[in-house]
């Protein structure tokens, strides 16, 4: 809990939502009639609506990308490292915008919203999705909020997927996607993690089919395994040799003590395993490392990602993580080749971080500079923000 | 956002570099070429660069970079995808120079190579005279712990060259210290960069 909020906060944020009543009809063919997005806004929208930036969240990530929500609150939004006031993401400089996607379960429609049909809770029912009906949901979002053009799409990891496909899907409505440790597609070994972890989740006694809600229960130690099988893969063997080695949390190997032992990164993976599954719908898990699963990007463009990207005008900045091995550098070299072959502009930044896929929400000098800088060169693009222009109409 | 000054070689290369062109810069640098060349010359294209500070420079100026070790290979790019492939100042920091040019030439229709020249009165008075491997404002580095690891003099790059059957459309050879007149005379003795416009045997006199 913060006692004053740092000078390069957003401060005290609070979330919105959009109801949406025009039918949306998804990749899968269901038709949501309507729907509900919540949101946060950070900055302030320019005369000119040139300064919107769109973030994007990964699997676990929800609206609350920066800033506090109260003074109680423990840990700022899950990317304030990299927006605030003269953070990365300028909010002096950009009207940040990022919405909780469709499906997941921080306040926008998904599995644990009441299913109009039924007056039951959606749970398994809740039609599948796919990472173009976010885009296509944000895209509606940009539209209530009077956004024609992003300045900046911006994602990492399942974020940077969406980003992808904003670039294709809307073309004309973006002029920077900003592609952060992500991959055009899932590997095999990457879908085989999701599978586990939603195989966790299924054998839990009480997750009933998805049904766990209208039986009042929740399939929390399943949750809280997959939860624990995903950090280990967003962290690197270095990090956790660092940060827990075999250091014990209780018990000893001294002859005659049969204490039970306890290493203190088991008692970690534990205790993110618990509080992720006491926050987060089962079903939307599935629902979402489904939507990773199912992507591709050049799935309708003949399995050619350069023909895919021929499709895109904005510029690029992909973005990767040498020790990241869930969304490894190979990944977005495969982005950068494909952005190469299509002609189209590209800048990419291979960091060193010994810091695995979590990389992309953690402080790097690296990763800062040059995310400050691409995006700064973005601002400048942008006109001045609302308040400047009237002071200079003032001088 | 202004640029360094540019080398004189940089200066030089941009003669042969047609507006419009597609450009590839191989070890780019601050990217104070490429930005040249885009704002005079509206030519497009990517620097490559493995030095996170000039990557951060080409970031400042709006420049297309890639992170990318030279060493690996263009691989990554197709067959006669650039009009001119530049690699200025970096070949003799290469594992396998020739396999660079080689690279260059499928890569870029034409390529403009620059490197400082070995075969410099400097470099020969500091081994001969000496008989300790050249230090010098040209070439400032101690042998053990030198970028630079496959020097060559002019010659040396055109007997490549010829090996290679590769055409040398132009060859300029700039000062910037030494005086221009001694360079005319005999620029291997005296040219201290040598700048090389190069195209595949077969192409020339298109």
């Amino acid at each position: 809990m913060p006692e004053t909020l740092p000078d390069d906060s957003v401060g005290l944020v609070t979330p919105q939502t959009q109801a949406f009543t025009e039918p949306l009809t998804l990749a899968c063919g269901t038709t949501l009639d309507r729907h509900e997005l919540v949101y946060e806004t950070y900055g302030t929208l320019n005369a000119d609506r040139s300064n919107a930036v769109l973030i994007c969240h990964a699997l676990s990530g929800n609206h609350h990308a920066a800033g506090y929500h109260s003074m109680e609150d423990r840990k700022p939004g899950w990317w304030d490292n990299y927006i605030g006031p003269g953070k990365a993401i300028d909010t002096d400089k950009f009207f940040v915008v990022c919405p909780n996607n469709l499906g997941g379960c921080s306040g926008s429609t998904g599995p644990a919203s009441t299913n109009p049909a039924t007056g039951k809770p959606w749970g398994p029912d809740f039609p599948m999705l796919r990472v173009r009906d976010w885009v296509e949901s944000q895209a509606r979002l940009a539209d209530v909020l009077g956004i024609q053009c992003w300045a900046a799409v911006v994602g990492g990891s399942l974020g940077g997927m969406q980003v992808m496909r904003w670039a294709l899907e809307y073309p004309n409505r973006l002029r920077h996607a900003v592609v952060i440790a992500s991959a055009m597609k899932l590997s095999a070994q990457n879908i085989a993690f999701n599978e586990t972890a939603r195989q966790a989740i299924m054998s839990d006694p009480n997750f009933h089919d998805g049904r766990y809600l209208e039986l009042d229960t929740l399939p929390k130690s399943g949750l809280a395994v997959a939860r624990m099988i995903g950090h280990i893969t967003y962290l690197s063997d270095y990090a956790m040799g660092k940060k827990f080695g075999r250091e014990l949390r209780s018990g000893s190997f001294l002859r005659g003590q049969h204490d039970p032992v306890e290493f203190q990164v088991e008692s970690y993976l534990r205790y993110q395993g618990d509080s992720f599954a006491n926050n987060f719908d089962a079903n939307s898990y599935i629902l979402i490392t489904r939507a990773l699963d199912y992507f591709d990007l050049a799935r309708e463009y003949d399995d050619d990602p350069v023909k895919a990207f021929k499709h895109a005008t904005c510029k690029f900045f992909v973005v990767s993580f040498s020790s990241d091995w869930r969304f490894s550098p190979q990944r977005s070299r495969e982005i950068v080749d494909a952005l190469l072959g299509a002609q189209q502009p590209v800048t990419y930044a291979a960091i060193d971080s010994p810091y695995g896929h979590d990389a992309f929400l953690l402080p790097s000098e690296r990763y800062r500079e040059a995310f400050t800088r691409y995006m700064a060169g973005i601002a400048r693009e942008a006109q001045a923000p609302l308040k400047i222009q009237a002071t200079e109409a003032q001088a | 956002m202004n640029g360094e000054p540019m080398r004189l070689d940089q200066t030089e290369i941009q003669h042969w570099i047609a507006q419009g062109s597609r450009i590839l810069d191989l070890g780019c640098g601050d990217g104070t070429l490429l930005q040249y060349l885009r704002d005079t010359k509206n030519a497009s294209g990517y620097g490559l660069e493995i030095g996170a500070e000039q990557i951060n420079a080409c970031i400042d100026k709006g420049l297309n970079v890639i992170e990318q070790n030279l060493d690996d290979g263009l691989g990554n790019f197709a067959d006669h995808s650039f009009d001119t492939v530049i690699m200025a100042q970096a070949i003799q920091t290469m594992h396998y120079p020739h396999r660079v040019l080689d690279e260059m030439l499928r890569v870029g229709k034409e390529c403009i190579v620059t490197f400082p020249n070995f075969g410099h009165w400097k470099a020969r008075w500091h081994l001969t005279v000496r008989g300790r491997m050249p230090v010098s404002d040209l070439l400032p580095y101690e042998w053990f712990d030198t970028p630079n690891i496959h020097f060559c003099t002019f010659r040396d790059f055109e007997v490549l060259c010829r090996e290679k059957g590769i055409t040398v459309l132009h060859r300029q050879v700039v000062n910037e210290q030494s005086p221009n007149f001694l360079k005319d005379l005999s620029p291997n003795l005296f040219g201290e960069t040598a700048i090389y416009h190069l195209c595949l045997g077969d192409r020339a006199g298109r």
